[in-house]
């Protein structure tokens, strides 16, 4: 918003509670928190110059993705026609980085207050008959107090903004969390698929950083993700390896039937069995790199109130999975700057419900679907019932063979 | 002398004026209800994702120096008939000077409270209680733009109430009013659909007798030294509470007209002198 021309004159508080992230050089080892960057969200960091400074520092992209299930041999390949790139795996603080650099360019609209903390806020009644400001107020941890005209929550998925706003929000805990880390691979190759295996404990994501390591992210039970972080490195390798390339929960049934089915595609749509590739190998993993984190689903009932809009993860929550969580988060702010942008060329009051609206519906709209889709696959791929595996490896198959679909996924 | 100077000045006394008291009556009983968006006046608040627009680009069109970031800055608009002030606010937001006047106080209260709380909007709108011929004298040739927005047909005599707008206008300024025709369409619609049935218009707000139509309103332009540039229909649909341009005027209608230059006749260049001369000495807000 601060780069945007319509905003030239008005001001923008940013309060941040962690401390100012720049790097003047990046450090050697990678960063285990990382995110799939789809091409849309670039386009949105392009556009306020970001993008630039990620790429002069770094980043992976990747050409094709293999999601195949550990209960048979089902799996779904996809790229890009013209083998363009189909997103980009960064590191997060690259990202904050390249924001930072870009926020000191607009440094005279927006102020950003690093290790700050909003310790209470006074909300507007919506009709402005009292003799009170009908701006909200903001008070930080140092005795600050911020009027504004409207107030964006972006405040992660246990949202104060949200709580004190009484926005209801429909959330789930998982019974799982991720692992992450970042592992060396036992040869250098062009490292540009990212691959995911369904194994029935959750799913197990393999995410390119450069020829010679990749990211992992390993959606499993709480106990089993304890177990994963205790374990001494060699153990904690052979599992990754282990379970991206044991046919344990093969069962012949399962196996016959999928190869049955795979025979009549490619008497149906000849084209429509892919190439299956083989995922690298770990040799070694970065000491320290490993973390957890507890996953969840979440859903705010609005986005928006009064003077009140929340964006990201405090509107909604997603699994891993589908690695969709922050670019869910780029396309609210894409359209929430859109919207702004607009009303401030009309002259509108920016907090008015009018435009705030026209936001919610239109990512509600969006993300609703995505969120249910990615939580309908998590239930689905989270069994060994036979039955339901049959539905998913037929299903995958034949999402597989049919391009107009997977164009869409 | 004096005296003579005294009896010239008659015609622009109170006491025969465009007001019309009855008129004002019924705004004063609303006039702590301007700012509920989803109030009686969600109708107007709505028109403003219109009317703003159009007047924004009416101007940028006819300038050539401007700044998209500001891009009303340096130009004075009276807005008459301000009410509580819904339509100069975005105006000044977007960089004019804005002078509101309202013949009810209750309107004036309520907008200069509302604008009290905002330090830029305070600093770039002046509220006066007053009617048009009241300004007259002090603000001749005072303003760049005039807008009269839903305001022409509570109006008491139509002729001298452009012929004030003529007088406080610069040379080549801008006029924008919107208003109501005057057809069979506009009296089922807009009167009895609009207050009666729907409750779209607080009951009692129009007289259809007072509606006015285009051709007489561009008539009555074009008989005071004003060019009219644009006449474009206006639509409300009650089930989205949105504004939309129409081609037909048989309801609500826009219209823009120029005022004649100073050379006796009205010209199509822009005045880029006159709006270049007020981006340099207008501060920002």
């Amino acid at each position: 918003l601060g780069h945007d021309i319509h905003f030239h004159d008005k001001k923008i508080a940013l309060l941040e509670a962690g401390p100012r992230k720049d790097y003047d050089h990046l450090p050697d080892s990678y960063s285990n928190r990382v995110s799939s960057i789809s091409p849309g969200s670039a386009t949105l960091l392009s556009s306020c110059g970001a993008w630039d400074h990620v790429c002069s520092l770094r980043l992976k992209p990747f050409r094709r993705m293999q999601v195949w299930d550990a209960c048979s041999e089902a799996m779904i390949v996809f790229e890009k026609d013209d083998l363009d790139d189909m997103g980009y795996i960064v590191e997060n603080d690259v990202i904050m980085s390249a924001l930072t650099k870009q926020l000191d360019a607009v440094a005279d609209r927006v102020e950003v207050f690093y290790r700050s903390k909003a310790v209470g806020y006074t909300w507007p009644l919506p009709s402005h008959s009292c003799d009170t400001s009908p701006w909200v107020q903001v008070e930080l941890a140092d005795g600050r107090k911020l009027q504004t005209k409207l107030l964006i929550g972006a405040d992660g998925h246990n949202s104060v903004v949200r709580k004190e706003a009484e926005i209801q929000n429909i959330e789930h805990q998982y019974d799982q969390s991720a692992v992450v880390a970042t592992l060396h691979l036992s040869e250098a190759t062009d490292n540009n698929v990212a691959w995911q295996r369904f194994l029935p404990t959750g799913p197990i994501a393999l995410l390119p950083l450069s020829d010679t390591a990749s990211s992992l992210v390993w959606s499993t039970s709480h106990d089993h993700a304890s177990e994963l972080l205790a374990m001494d490195e060699e153990s904690f390798v052979d599992s990754i390896n282990s379970a991206f390339w044991s046919n344990i929960n093969h069962s012949d049934f399962i196996d016959t039937a999928g190869a049955m089915f795979r025979s009549a595609i490619s008497l149906l749509r000849p084209s429509g069995t892919a190439v299956r590739q083989l995922p690298p190998s770990v040799a070694k993993v970065d000491p320290e790199s490993r973390a957890m984190f507890p996953l969840g689903m979440g859903h705010a009932t609005e986005y928006v109130q009064h003077r009140v809009a929340l964006i990201g993860d405090a509107a909604h929550r997603v699994h891993p999975l589908a690695g969709q969580g922050v670019n869910l988060g780029f396309g609210d702010i894409a359209c929430l700057a859109h919207h702004l942008s607009a009303a401030a060329f009309n002259g509108s009051d920016l907090g008015s419900l009018k435009h705030l609206l026209r936001f919610e519906t239109e990512r509600q709209r969006h993300n609703v679907s995505l969120i249910a889709a990615t939580d309908v696959l998590k239930r689905l791929y989270s069994t060994t019932l036979a039955p339901l595996v049959l539905l998913r490896t037929w299903g995958l198959q034949a999402t597989n063979a049919l391009p107009p679909v997977k164009v869409r996924i | 002398l004096s005296l003579f100077r005294f009896t010239v000045k008659r015609p622009f006394s109170t006491s025969h004026s465009s007001v019309d008291s009855k008129e004002m009556k019924k705004f004063q009983l609303l006039a702590h209800k301007w700012w509920d968006e989803e109030g009686e006046y969600a109708a107007l608040h709505s028109m403003n994702d219109i009317r703003v627009p159009f007047i924004r680009d009416t101007l940028l069109s006819m300038s050539s120096n401007y700044h998209l970031g500001n891009p009303l800055s340096g130009i004075k608009i009276l807005d008459v008939g301000c009410g509580g002030g819904l339509l100069s606010e975005p105006l000044a937001r977007l960089g004019a000077s804005v002078t509101g006047i309202d013949p009810v106080e209750d309107n004036i209260r309520t907008a200069d409270r509302h604008k009290s709380f905002d330090p830029v909007l305070a600093k770039r709108i002046q509220y006066k209680s007053s009617s048009l011929e009241e300004i007259v004298e002090e603000s001749m040739e005072t303003f760049d733009v005039i807008v009269a927005s839903e305001v022409v047909e509570h109006v008491a005599d139509l002729e001298m109430f452009i012929k004030c707008c003529s007088q406080v206008l610069k040379p080549d300024g801008s006029l924008f009013i919107t208003t109501i025709n005057k057809t069979q369409l506009s009296y089922v619609l807009g009167i009895v659909v609009a207050e009666k049935i729907m409750g779209i218009v607080p009951e009692g707000t129009h007289e259809w007798e007072k509606f006015v139509p285009p051709e007489e309103l561009e008539h009555l332009l074009e008989s005071s030294g004003f060019s009219v540039k644009t006449v474009t229909g206006m639509l409300y649909n009650p089930f989205w509470g949105s504004w939309s341009w129409t081609g037909s005027t048989s309801l609500n209608y826009a219209v823009h007209a120029v005022k004649a230059g100073a050379q006796g006749h009205a010209t199509d260049t822009p005045p880029e002198t006159d709006i270049q001369q007020h981006s340099a000495t207008a501060g920002t807000a």
